[in-house]
């Protein structure tokens, strides 16, 4: 009888089995590129600075976690940016009326609301998730606008500072609550039975259904999530500012899906990590640091950061190929 | 018209089965018994009725009419995941799995095996014993893999053939239907599928084949069954025909009913 035989990589290939993951390779880029940026500004890895770059990631990792979820089902969030300035001024409403929980409340609610519509638009009536989310960003976009009157809300509580400026083991908040999320949103997706299906329904939608996972729900979880998520980031962002701005969130998508993208996720769905979105996000959050730190115009630094993100996309592409042959 | 007499009772049935899209009717008044450890080849022209009367015992599509048995009492598939549940998995030709999961993960898609953690409700994937399980099965088949976390699209055809039948396997299916398991596969690969199906005959599972392929019949089948128009007009043992017996009997068939 014939037997079919796949050769294990033999001892020796360890180097090309730990080059052959893409979050592994990612990792050397992020180093690559912070030990450029160390020897081109000497303020880069300042404790300060370093510090500084977390903070930063705060708002766009938690947006890249509902991303990642998004992406993993083969779905795309564009609204997460509007989404973000509309609860952002919703979050400021309700801190008028009532005290900061339920407000928080009201807002991550609102949040998830508005990524249950779309989800169930895209998934019950079979619309692409590319265009409801286009409309959602215009509509949450034109909502925080009418809702604020079009200015910023600054009457913010100062006890809304606590939130980010409260030192737990010497760790900020709000970076405490990046990474227990990172592990938290990990631990799901690589050890629970959601997890799996969620990449099932990205990788084949009709195969999960066949074997009989409820891939209705596992495909709308992700958007409301993605929406929530957008409300808590939002959150943090506002306690930092006391200052809840229409405007909050502008082009926020874009940072998250590039994040997301870097960090290994397929736009087919099926395919990416926790890990990579997280190595993701510190790419975008150290580019653009290191770009402030060396004086470039802020005018410039768009045209770098799309430049690195597609070269390093190229270059993941190539390495990819050769890899995994 | 040839029938095989039942000896014992069979494992499925099928008495009347019709199944209508709107005014077309693709399949009318079948009868099929399929008794345990018995290859079964299901052939017929384009538009016989094969393709749906698969479905029907696949449980993707619900017949117009007609019943099913299964080991003597009433079935009633509404979903391919309740043909499962019963014990009927199907490997259709596209094989439902998902690319970009790797081999364990697509034999576990559906019925993932955990482990408590910290809390007893708190159950975890218990992946090492999957990984350990989906070689197992893989094995049975004599198929040797030794990663069982490379993703799927990295398999060949005949390997993704395993791949999909370990899944029914591990469903413990009764009943294991495969739709033109050879159709898109080279001549080597094609032989390595014939093993499998071979084994699987070997290990007391019982498999219904759809192929357009006599060769493949004629090597694997105990039983053949033609269809034409719908209907189904020859039902005997495979004994002493040849490639050529069946494509005549499909034309004939095709005759009759023109």
């Amino acid at each position: 009888m014939a037997s079919i035989t796949v050769s294990t990589p033999a001892r020796g290939s360890r180097f090309k089995m730990l080059a052959q993951r893409l979050e592994v390779r990612m990792l050397a880029l992020a180093l690559i590129i912070g030990l450029c940026l160390s020897l081109l500004s000497p303020y880069f890895l300042t404790q300060s600075n370093i510090f500084n770059m977390l903070d930063q990631s705060v708002v766009i990792g938690i947006v890249a976690v509902g991303m990642t979820f998004v992406i993993l089902t083969g779905g795309i969030d564009l609204s997460v940016g509007s989404v973000a300035g509309l609860t952002g001024i919703i979050l400021g409403l309700s801190l008028q009326q009532m005290p900061i929980v339920p407000a928080i409340a009201v807002a991550v609610l609102a949040g998830g609301g508005i990524g249950l519509v779309s989800g169930l638009l895209i998934n019950v009536f079979g619309l692409a998730a590319f265009v409801v989310t286009l409309g959602m960003m215009a509509i949450g976009r034109s909502l925080a606008y009418i809702l604020s009157g079009q200015t910023a809300i600054s009457n913010i509580p100062d006890a809304m500072q606590n939130i980010v400026y409260t030192n737990i083991l010497g760790i900020p908040s709000n970076v405490l609550f990046l990474i227990v999320l990172y592990i938290v949103a990990w631990a799901y997706l690589t050890y629970t039975k959601g997890g799996r299906t969620i990449y099932a329904v990205g990788s084949n939608k009709e195969a999960a259904r066949a074997a009989g996972l409820n891939t209705l729900f596992y495909s709308v979880l992700p958007y409301v999530l993605s929406g929530a998520l957008s409300a808590v980031a939002v959150t943090f962002s506002i306690s930092q500012l006391l200052s809840a701005d229409p405007l909050m969130g502008n082009s926020m998508e874009l940072d998250a899906i590039a994040a997301v993208v870097i960090g290994g996720a397929s736009l087919y769905g099926g395919r990416g990590s926790m890990i990579g979105t997280l190595i993701g996000v510190f790419i975008m959050v150290m580019i653009r640091n290191g770009l402030n730190l060396m004086g470039v115009s802020p005018f410039w630094q768009g045209s770098a950061i799309g430049t690195i993100i597609i070269v390093a996309l190229l270059v993941e592409r190539l390495v990819s190929s050769r890899a995994s042959r | 018209m040839t029938d095989v007499a039942a000896n014992a009772s069979p494992l499925l049935s099928l008495r009347g089965i019709g199944k209508n899209y709107g005014p077309v009717v693709a399949v009318r008044d079948v009868d099929l018994d399929i008794h345990t450890g018995e290859v079964v080849a299901i052939c017929g022209d384009n538009g016989a009725g094969k393709s749906s009367l698969i479905k029907v015992m696949s449980g993707a599509e619900e017949p117009t009419s007609g019943t099913m048995q299964m080991r003597g009492k009433d079935v009633h598939f509404a979903s391919p995941h309740d043909a499962l549940e019963h014990g009927v998995a199907t490997i259709y030709q596209d094989l439902a799995l998902a690319p970009r999961l790797s081999i364990a993960q697509n034999v576990f898609m559906g019925s993932e095996l955990t482990r408590p953690f910290v809390l007893p409700f708190l159950r975890l994937l218990d992946k090492a014993k999957m990984i350990e399980e989906s070689r197992r099965y893989l094995s049975k088949l004599s198929v040797a893999i030794q990663d069982m976390t490379r993703p799927v699209e990295r398999l060949s055809g005949g390997q993704r053939q395993a791949v999909a039948i370990s899944r029914a396997l591990r469903w413990n299916a009764d009943i294991i239907i495969m739709d033109e398991p050879t159709a898109a596969l080279g001549v080597k690969e094609t032989a390595l599928v014939l093993d499998l199906i071979r084994t699987l005959k070997a290990g007391g599972h019982t498999v219904i084949l759809i192929s357009h392929n006599m060769r493949d019949v004629v090597a694997l089948a105990d039983r053949v069954v033609i269809m034409g128009a719908g209907r189904k007009f020859v039902d005997r043992p495979i004994d002493g025909l040849t490639a050529d017996d069946l494509t005549h009997l499909i034309m004939s068939g095709n005759a009759r009913a023109a």
